[in-house]
């Protein structure tokens, strides 16, 4: 099947890799001849299974919305509502400016980001060993050339982008509400401040760099944080799969565990961009 | 792991799906869950409502009942009063009409033997013109004078 020896770290290594797609001078590449190709390379399977599991998501609560009437709702509309309220109750609770974005945002990274980390319980090898057997069959390729990372939140990019998107959204409400000049004061005038006019241009480098650092540190908390749980869960799902027999107690228990790992993190992703956005959208710093 | 375009696609996606939610399905099914909640909280109010207006009328009722009862009692102490008022009242009328029908049976006796008494009367008249018309017969017989009259004296 495979050409090249199969070993173990070229397996973890094959695990780890997405699926590139590039555009060369030849024309679209893939894979191995995107090695060098920079920023402008698509990671094809962190898009398709991000975007696929949105729609899966988008498509579920329409489906409920559509049917949403006061009547008495059925178990399914219960259990849709149920999320609902639950996002709606923690936005409400957090959030106390007036903004019909908060919580169509919080309840979309919950769910969007909960079924993405759901990829995660799939064992490791059905999925990737899948895809390695239709590229085998239907185009011919190397089976062992065929790359296919499943859980999109193990991808940097995606949770980088989710953690820029709430940056992005951070940013417009500090200014929608408190004015670019507001916004501008809070990055210079706290926390040192002084009432010598001399000594509070002396300040405001001082200022500007910890509170810029303080602003940046939120996304990349936010990014660094999903990827992180995600990418050691993932990896650790790999090295169980590589132990033999002893993987079947082994994965269970550790799945078991990434039950909880994978809710926790998408409730903290949603519970930590509310509250940027509220502490964004507050005017008391 | 290098930060690639894919950054910029899933950017968009997630931009898409939170302007999709925000249009398409937090607003229905927020507002479904937060009419339901009024309806439930007004069925409830509504239920309490009624629980207040069924113990009022159900007081309401006893009230009337036994305002109805002393009624009845009143009306039939009132009748009992008056049927002994009739009793009473019949008594003492069938007592004067006895009175007055033994009067006047004592009355009828009376004219009866009165009357009886004037035709005895009228009778012993007659005999008496009788008796002397037979005394004055006897004149001739002065020996049957005496019996006669003694005759007489016995009749009489």
């Amino acid at each position: 099947m495979a050409a090249e020896e199969v070993t173990l770290s070229s397996h973890i290594q094959h695990h780890l890799t997405n699926a590139k797609m590039c555009s060369t001078d030849a024309g679209l590449a893939f894979n191995k001849a995107c090695a060098d190709s920079g920023f402008w390379t698509w990671n094809i399977d962190t898009l398709a299974w991000s975007i696929g599991l949105g729609l899966v998501f988008l498509w579920i609560f329409r489906s409920a919305a559509k049917k949403a009437n006061t009547g008495v709702p059925g178990k399914f509309q219960c259990f849709i509502e149920m999320i609902v309220e639950f996002v709606g109750d923690n936005v409400r609770d957090t959030y106390h400016g007036k903004s019909s974005l908060i919580a169509p945002l919080a309840l979309t990274i919950f769910v969007w980001v909960f079924l993405m980390n759901l990829m995660d319980l799939i064992p490791v090898d059905f999925l990737p060993a899948f895809a390695g057997f239709v590229g085998e069959q239907a185009f011919g390729m190397d089976s062992h050339d065929v790359y296919m990372k499943i859980v999109p939140t193990t991808d940097i990019n995606m949770t980088a982008a989710l953690a820029i998107g709430v940056f992005i959204l951070m940013i417009g409400y500090a200014i929608k509400i408190k004015g670019i000049g507001g916004f501008l004061a809070e990055l210079t005038l706290h926390p040192f401040s002084s009432k010598n006019k001399l000594m509070m241009v002396f300040l405001i480098p001082c200022n500007l760099l910890l509170e810029t650092i303080a602003l940046v540190a939120k996304p990349f908390s936010l990014a660094l944080r999903l990827f992180g749980n995600l990418y050691a869960g993932e990896l650790i799902f790999i090295l169980i799969g590589a132990v033999g027999l002893m993987q079947l107690p082994l994965h269970f228990i550790w799945a078991a565990f990434h039950i909880l790992v994978i809710v926790l993190q998408a409730f903290v992703f949603m519970m930590l961009t509310i509250v940027y956005l509220s502490m964004a959208s507050s005017d008391n710093h | 792991m290098n930060l690639t375009a894919t950054l910029i696609g899933e950017l968009i996606a997630f931009t898409v799906f939170v302007l999709f939610c925000m249009k398409y399905v937090w607003p229905p099914l927020n507002g479904a869950i937060e009419a339901r909640q009024k309806k439930i909280e007004d069925g409830l109010a509504a239920s309490d409502r009624a629980e207040k207006d069924l113990e009022l009328a159900q007081k309401k009722a006893a009230e009337q009942l036994k305002e109805a009862k002393a009624q009845a009692a009143d009306i039939i102490e009132q009748a009992k009063k008056r049927a002994t008022l009739i009793v009473d009242e019949e008594t003492v009328r069938g007592q004067q009409e006895r009175e007055k029908i033994i009067a006047q049976g004592h009355s009828e006796i009376e004219a009866e033997r009165n009357r009886v008494t004037e035709e005895l009367r009228k009778k012993v008249a007659t005999l008496a013109v009788v008796g002397a018309e037979k005394i004055l017969e006897r004149e001739i017989n002065q020996a049957a004078h005496s019996d006669i009259v003694e005759k007489l004296v016995a009749e009489l």
